[in-house]
């Protein structure tokens, strides 16, 4: 099993996968936005999207969970 | 009491008795300086987010506007022009970003009978779309790069165009700016997924999915000039800067004179500004871009900023201008404080942007400042939007502060930037002080003949 976190203080600009995807280590899950930048979050592992914790619009602060795959 | 520079400062017309600054940060704090130096009173603007920032405190006086969402806030015209009826302010001026280049802000500012510090709605207008104003310098005999002259529908429209401008391209959003959507591609494969990327950023960010394709120049430096369009039609161009170190398209340092401009060019570049300048009847201070092919040593014009720009300490620092006061004096209908034949460059003077992100991916930090502590000295001057204590969110950009730096020449001026970083405290979040350090030390940088691709040979 692999969490997902936040890296920074951000708003959750567009969720990309949805809980039951088959997701390769690469793809990108959710798309933040800071400081107005995009920063594709991706995933760092291969298996299934169990849990997607976040959706359009939330503020992420560092180290909460964007997704769990497992 | 005598104002420096400012022989005229007690003349100002009653227009500028008083001026609201339609932005936040480092900029706002910079144009309510000089306001309270020309005896204007100032009226600051601000979302909740901003409420704790040295730019809130230092106005004569503050209206919140809303919530942090710039959409609810710096980007609210009607709540905007709604304060500065409640304060009697009769003038707003937009800084840089947010509403400064939007021609139906500008024009609402009007029809309320306040006076909009900066130029008219109409040169905002065709200035604002990148097609229509690389066409507009075209007719006007400033030189443009080989590219779209209306914007390209979809991706094979945009494989089409290239074919004719010939690979590699430049994929640009037609409205926009601050590098966002931009792409430069090498082949097919690349330009039809950089126009999809440019396209969907395009309209979100800019409400507009114009795009246009540029032939991309391989060794490109970035040189601007400083124009002021003054009330008797006259254009003054006042030296270029050079804005070539950048990460993601988007600015990191910039300095004057630019090492890779000889005289000559720099007087044909000036000559250009000026002209489009004429071309749209400018009125104001605004800067016209111009990409400079190392390789031939041509230059064409790349897009004209019609406001305040963020890197203007460095013009200010080599002609003792400050451009503020001519930005107030020229709303006011008022002369400039200098003589167009007295200006006469000297020294070097740099810009180091001190940014809320790491070192080494550029990554956004927002964060709370627990530590704040500016260099000093001589040739020292820091523009900051930030003290200790206030915390910097995510919703606007990361600029925390300009460090500027004056030299008789280069190298005292990047010595003096080699002191001031290191000497620069923050603490509590991550900022790009050490890149500022690699970047003085780095060969390419101190010897002066770099390019765009400066930054990203750093990283490499």
């Amino acid at each position: 099993m692999s969490e997902v976190r936040a890296e920074m203080v951000a708003n959750v600009w567009k969720v990309v996968a949805t809980e039951g995807d088959t997701i390769a280590d690469g793809d990108t899950l959710v798309i933040l936005e800071s400081m107005k930048m995009e920063i594709p979050v991706l995933a760092e592992s291969s298996g299934t999207l169990t849990k997607l914790a976040v959706a359009e619009g939330d503020v992420v602060q560092e180290g909460d969970l964007i997704a769990v795959i497992q | 009491m005598q104002l420096e520079g400012s022989r005229l400062a007690c003349k100002l017309p009653s227009v500028l008795e008083s001026v609201l600054v339609a932005n936040r940060g480092e900029i706002a704090r910079r144009v309510i300086t000089s306001a309270r130096r020309l005896g204007v009173r100032s009226v600051a603007v601000h979302s909740e987010a901003d409420a704790d920032l040295p730019f809130v405190r230092e106005a004569d006086e503050a209206v919140l506007l809303g919530p942090a969402q710039p959409a609810a806030s710096y980007l609210n015209g009607p709540a905007i022009v709604a304060a500065a009826e409640q304060t009697g302010a009769r003038a707003i001026h937009p800084g840089y970003g947010f509403l400064a280049e939007n021609p139906a802000f500008a024009a609402s500012v009007l029809e309320a009978g306040l006076t909009w510090v900066g130029p008219s709605p109409d040169s905002m207008e065709q200035m604002g779309d990148k097609i229509n104003a690389r066409n507009l310098m075209e007719q006007a005999g400033v030189p443009v790069s080989a590219g779209t002259r209306e914007p390209v529908a979809d991706v094979a429209a945009a494989l089409a165009a290239a074919e004719q401008i010939g690979y590699p391209v430049m994929v640009k959003a037609a409205a926009g700016g601050g590098g966002i959507g931009m792409s430069a591609a090498a082949g097919p494969a690349e330009l039809a997924a950089g126009f999809e990327t440019a396209r969907s950023r395009a309209e979100r960010f800019f409400s507009s999915p114009a795009i246009l394709l540029e032939r991309y120049v391989e060794r490109a430096r970035h040189v601007e000039v400083q124009i002021l369009g003054l009330a008797d039609g006259r254009v003054l161009a006042l030296g270029e800067r050079d804005c070539s170190a950048q990460r993601r398209h988007q600015k990191v340092a910039e300095e004057t004179p630019s090492p890779g401009v000889s005289p000559e060019l720099r007087a044909r570049m000036l000559a250009a500004a000026v002209q489009a300048g004429l071309a749209v009847k400018y009125l104001g201070a605004g800067t016209v871009e111009f990409l400079v092919d190392v390789a031939s040593g041509d230059f064409m014009f790349l897009e004209m900023n019609t406001r305040l720009q963020v890197e203007h300490p460095v013009t200010e620092l080599v002609t003792g201008i400050d451009l503020v006061e001519q930005q107030f004096r020229i709303a006011a209908g008022d002369d400039i404080s200098f003589r167009a034949q007295d200006v006469a460059p000297a020294g070097h003077a740099l810009e180091l942007r001190i940014y809320a992100e790491d070192s080494k991916r550029f990554l956004p930090s927002p964060g709370t400042i627990t530590e704040w502590v500016e260099p000093s000295g001589p040739g020292v001057r820091v523009d900051a939007g930030y003290a200790a204590g206030n915390t910097v969110t995510p919703f606007y950009d990361p600029l925390l502060a300009k460090l500027c730096l004056y030299g008789a020449d280069r190298a005292e001026a990047l010595d003096r930037a080699k002191a001031a970083v290191a000497a620069f405290g923050i603490a509590g979040l991550k900022t790009n002080l050490e890149f500022h350090g690699e970047l003085l030390a780095s060969a390419e940088f101190s010897s002066g003949d770099y390019d765009t691709g400066l930054v990203g040979r750093l990283r490499a």
